[in-house]
């Protein structure tokens, strides 16, 4: 019996615009850049995607199961410049087949730096859900997949049933990411873990002519999960959902291979899908799994080293959260709102100077022509907000 | 392989990248066993702190051309027979590499448009010819090799008699008397293919060319458009389209400039090679010895560069004074001289912040090192920078860098900030984050560290012959 368990993320930062340390006005963001950003994103992926997903869940009636996890930025940019995105999430969520996430409201990276911060902003999260989608989410994941024992332990307090992470060789060894976890010395949450082979397959390289298992067909990737049965309970395809559309583009034929997914998988009498939620209620833990250090889903070293990995992050990260009992003193709902919006971990993933002379993933989703310019520009910014902090 | 190769300024002489690339590119190619003949314009001069030792060193006189007043280092014999009737001298670092001065009056960076630079120069060069100390020095270092050669040299200081003789009277005339000198020269000579870098060696390039058919490849290293703007000097402009147009081949310093060798010159673009500079390591050292006492509360940004047009001083000084706007603990340094000298001067004190603004004048050797090491930033405004190797010896300094779009090097610069030049209020910004952010500072400087690695002389030098390679095969 594999369960194939797909989570999709859904996530637009606010991108901030130039900001010169001769800028002194309170407005930071690009709002003409996130609104065509958004508006193409979601003609390209968003709706497009939605429909598959509605159409596969209606031809396999009710046997099609999927969850997303979509920010509160992302959702706010949606009510402000894409609403129909809302409207077909909630078709979505009508179905009943679909299940939403809990996460940070401003996909922060605040469970480094402030337990405060970080339960407030689930909070937040939730509380869109439950206004935006009439949804209670019953499972948690940390931005970027970032997790550690103590998140589980927390979560686990925050009262969640799962919590998601990558499927990290560091951390795994020899276990498989096909069975579920409980993390060390937690009693009741269960762990799901990215099978990131399998996930990756379709996120990275599905459009890669240079890998030798290019073209990459339903029945092909069918195989590959069929050789899971007997071999763990479920398969856990976790992925940004922009890999539907923009990450891989329509005439990568990303769509079409989706579309056929389910149907080749079905065929398989052992084989069905499930939510996140669901695969915790229905498996026991294979056993406790330790992991005292931070892993993430990003780049190949799957840690903190995309947002943390030079002076210039750790600096803007750590000058972003001294602010944090100033800005709450304050008071100022305006203040707070625009501070929050500097944490969203993609700020610091631009300032990533990893891979930079090298140019790849970074570089494609970066808006800044060099790290060192997104750290000038957020740092001017932060001046700024400090700045209205003491007055 | 034997190139003629008519290049510029040896150390210690070298005033700027010209003479800079000549010397990186020359040595990296005698590394590589590669038989170079280097005309060098000017008789050559020596001084007291070069570490260059000069090894023969033979003065330019016709009589001597008949003796064999030439190099002891040559193993080779029969490279010695194509050197032996003109005057000659090695220096101990580059094995493979045969000098030829030639007494003309041209520097790299003059301009036919100013000819009281040139008479100065003019006026400089054959007094410093005549003075007895010079002669003097000269017979000293001759005397100091003859003992490590064992060999001694029959010249004595009459041949300097020769070396004042007829300089012509303006750039223009002199630059073809150069040409003359080379074509008469060059038919004494074995090689194999031209290298000739940057207009003032392209008529004699193209003569030289055209007496022996060799294959030519002339080096850009700048255009008249980079040094003038708009307002070109014809005359210097056929001549380096006249150049591009006869060679085998264009090497261009950046694809910035390649661009104007086709546009401009009108160059086929698959003609035209993009060949980097590079920096030499080993010449200084990376690591710093402590910041310098004085001016220690300031910060200091720096510019270095000649003050022309091209360099784009008064954006620097323009940047400055936004600067100042919002912090005050900051120096600003100009080391260079040039015609915009006053106009720069006036300028900082119209704006109010001469005070903050201290000028060097031109700076060589040890003072360059000083400078870099009390620098927290340097600046390179380029308007129109070929290629731009100061940024690259700042960096080899541990100095964080702010270089110009309009650069060739910000092609191949990652770890540099970068403005356009004329966005005075985005340079100002980034002046101030790198003054106000130590973990900016840090992190630029960490990563510069390792990618001026990657730029060596060694592949300079392997792409220029790859370049003759194809020349010659196309023959």
């Amino acid at each position: 019996m594999a369960s194939v368990c797909f989570y999709f993320q859904v996530h637009q930062p606010y991108r901030l615009r130039h900001y010169s340390v001769f800028d002194s006005d309170p407005y930071y963001f690009d709002d003409y850049k996130n609104a065509e950003i958004c508006r193409k994103v979601s003609q390209k992926c968003y709706l497009p995607a939605n429909e598959v997903m509605l159409d596969l869940i209606r031809r396999h009636n009710g046997r099609f199961r999927i969850s997303y996890s979509i920010t509160g930025v992302a959702m706010d940019q949606f009510a402000a410049y894409s609403p129909e995105v809302i409207d077909s999430f909630k078709r979505l969520r009508d179905t009943g087949c679909v299940e939403f996430l809990a996460e940070t409201f401003y996909h922060s990276l605040s469970f480094l730096y402030s337990r405060d911060e970080f339960r407030e902003q689930v909070l937040a999260q939730t509380q869109k859900m439950r206004e935006v989608l009439d949804y209670e989410p019953q499972t948690f994941r940390n931005t970027e997949l970032i997790y550690n024992n103590d998140l589980g332990h927390y979560v686990e307090e925050l009262g969640y049933k799962g919590i998601l992470a990558e499927g990290a060789d560091q951390v795994l060894g020899y276990r498989s990411p096909n069975y579920i976890y409980r993390p060390l010395g937690a009693q009741n949450i269960k762990l799901l873990l990215k099978n990131y082979r399998l996930s990756d397959d379709i996120a990275f390289r599905f459009s890669n002519r240079q890998w030798n298992e290019w073209p990459l067909t339903a029945e092909k990737f069918g195989r590959w999960v069929d050789q899971v049965n007997g071999n763990g309970y479920t398969v856990n395809l976790f992925m940004d959902y922009e890999t539907f559309g923009e990450h891989q583009w329509e005439d990568t034929g990303i769509f079409n291979f989706m579309s056929k997914l389910p149907e080749v998988l079905l065929q398989h009498p052992d084989n069905d899908f499930r939510t996140p939620s669901e695969v915790a209620d229905s498996y026991d833990p294979a056993g406790a799994l330790d992991v005292p250090q931070m892993v993430s889903w990003a780049d190949v070293e799957r840690d903190l080293s995309a947002w943390l990995g030079n002076a210039m992050q750790s600096n803007a990260l750590r000058e972003v959260y001294r602010l944090e009992k100033q800005i709450k003193d304050n008071g100022d709902p305006q203040l707070l709102h625009d501070w929050r919006r500097l944490q969203t971990s993609d700020h610091f993933y631009y300032m990533c100077t990893k891979w930079f002379a090298d140019g790849d993933v970074h570089k494609y989703f970066n808006p800044y022509d060099s790290p060192y310019d997104s750290y000038i520009n957020f740092m001017n910014v932060l001046d700024n907000i400090r700045q209205r902090v003491r007055r | 392989m034997r190139v003629l190769m008519l290049g510029w300024e040896f150390p210690p002489f070298i005033s700027g990248g010209l003479g800079t690339a000549c010397y990186g590119l020359t040595r990296a190619m005698s590394d590589d066993g590669v038989e170079i003949i280097f005309v060098l314009p000017r008789a050559v001069r020596t001084d007291r702190s070069t570490h260059v030792r000069l090894i023969a060193p033979a003065p330019a006189r016709k009589e001597s051309t008949s003796t064999t007043t030439t190099t002891s280092h040559s193993s080779s014999t029969e490279r010695k027979s194509d050197v032996s009737q003109v005057p000659t001298f090695q220096i101990d670092e580059m094995e493979h590499v045969t000098f030829v001065p030639i007494a003309a009056a041209v520097t790299p960076y003059m301009s036919p448009d100013d000819q009281q630079a040139y008479e100065a120069e003019l006026s400089r060069i054959t007094s410093v010819q005549s003075s007895t100390e010079d002669v003097i020095e000269m017979r000293e270092i001759t005397h100091e090799s003859s003992e490590t050669t064992s060999r001694s040299s029959s010249h004595t200081a009459e041949g300097d008699a020769e070396l004042s003789g007829q300089y012509g009277h303006n750039l223009m005339t002199e630059v073809h008397r150069y040409a003359r000198l080379v074509m008469e020269l060059a038919p004494k000579l074995d090689f194999d293919v031209i290298h000739a870098h940057d207009w003032m060696t392209f008529p004699a390039a193209m003569g030289v060319a055209a007496v022996t058919g060799k294959p030519l490849v002339v080096h850009v290293h700048s255009t008249e458009f980079d040094r003038s703007g708009e307002r070109v000097n014809q005359h210097v402009y056929d001549i380096e389209r006249a150049g591009m147009d006869t060679a085998d081949a264009v090497i261009a310093v950046s694809n910035f400039t390649r661009k104007f060798c086709v546009s401009r010159y009108g160059q086929a673009s698959e003609k035209v090679h993009v060949v980097y500079n590079a920096i030499d390591l080993n010449g200084g050292s990376a690591v710093r010895e402590g910041p310098v006492e004085f001016l220690r509360d300031d910060r200091l940004v720096l510019f270095l560069g000649r003050l022309t047009m091209q360099k784009g001083p008064e954006y620097f000084v323009a940047a400055a004074k936004k600067v100042l706007e919002k912090i005050d603990n900051v120096k600003f340094v100009m080391a260079g001289s040039g015609d915009m000298f006053r106009r720069v001067i006036e300028l900082a004190a119209d704006l109010g912040i001469g005070h903050r603004i201290l000028f060097t004048g031109f700076l060589r050797g040890d003072d360059v090192e000083k400078i870099f090491r009390m620098a927290d930033l340097f600046v390179m405004p380029s308007v129109s920078e070929p290629f731009g190797l100061v940024p690259l010896e700042a960096m080899s300094h541990n100095v964080p860098v702010i270089i110009s779009k309009q650069s060739g090097v910000s092609e191949v610069l990652t770890h540099a900030l970068k403005v356009d030049f004329w966005d005075i209020n985005e340079m100002a910004n980034k002046i101030i984050a790198v003054l106000r952010h130590a973990p900016l500072q840090e992190t630029l400087k960490q990563n510069a560290h390792f990618e001026i690695r990657k730029f060596s002389w060694g592949d300079t030098a392997a792409a220029c012959e790859a370049v003759y390679d194809q020349v010659l095969a196309a023959r």
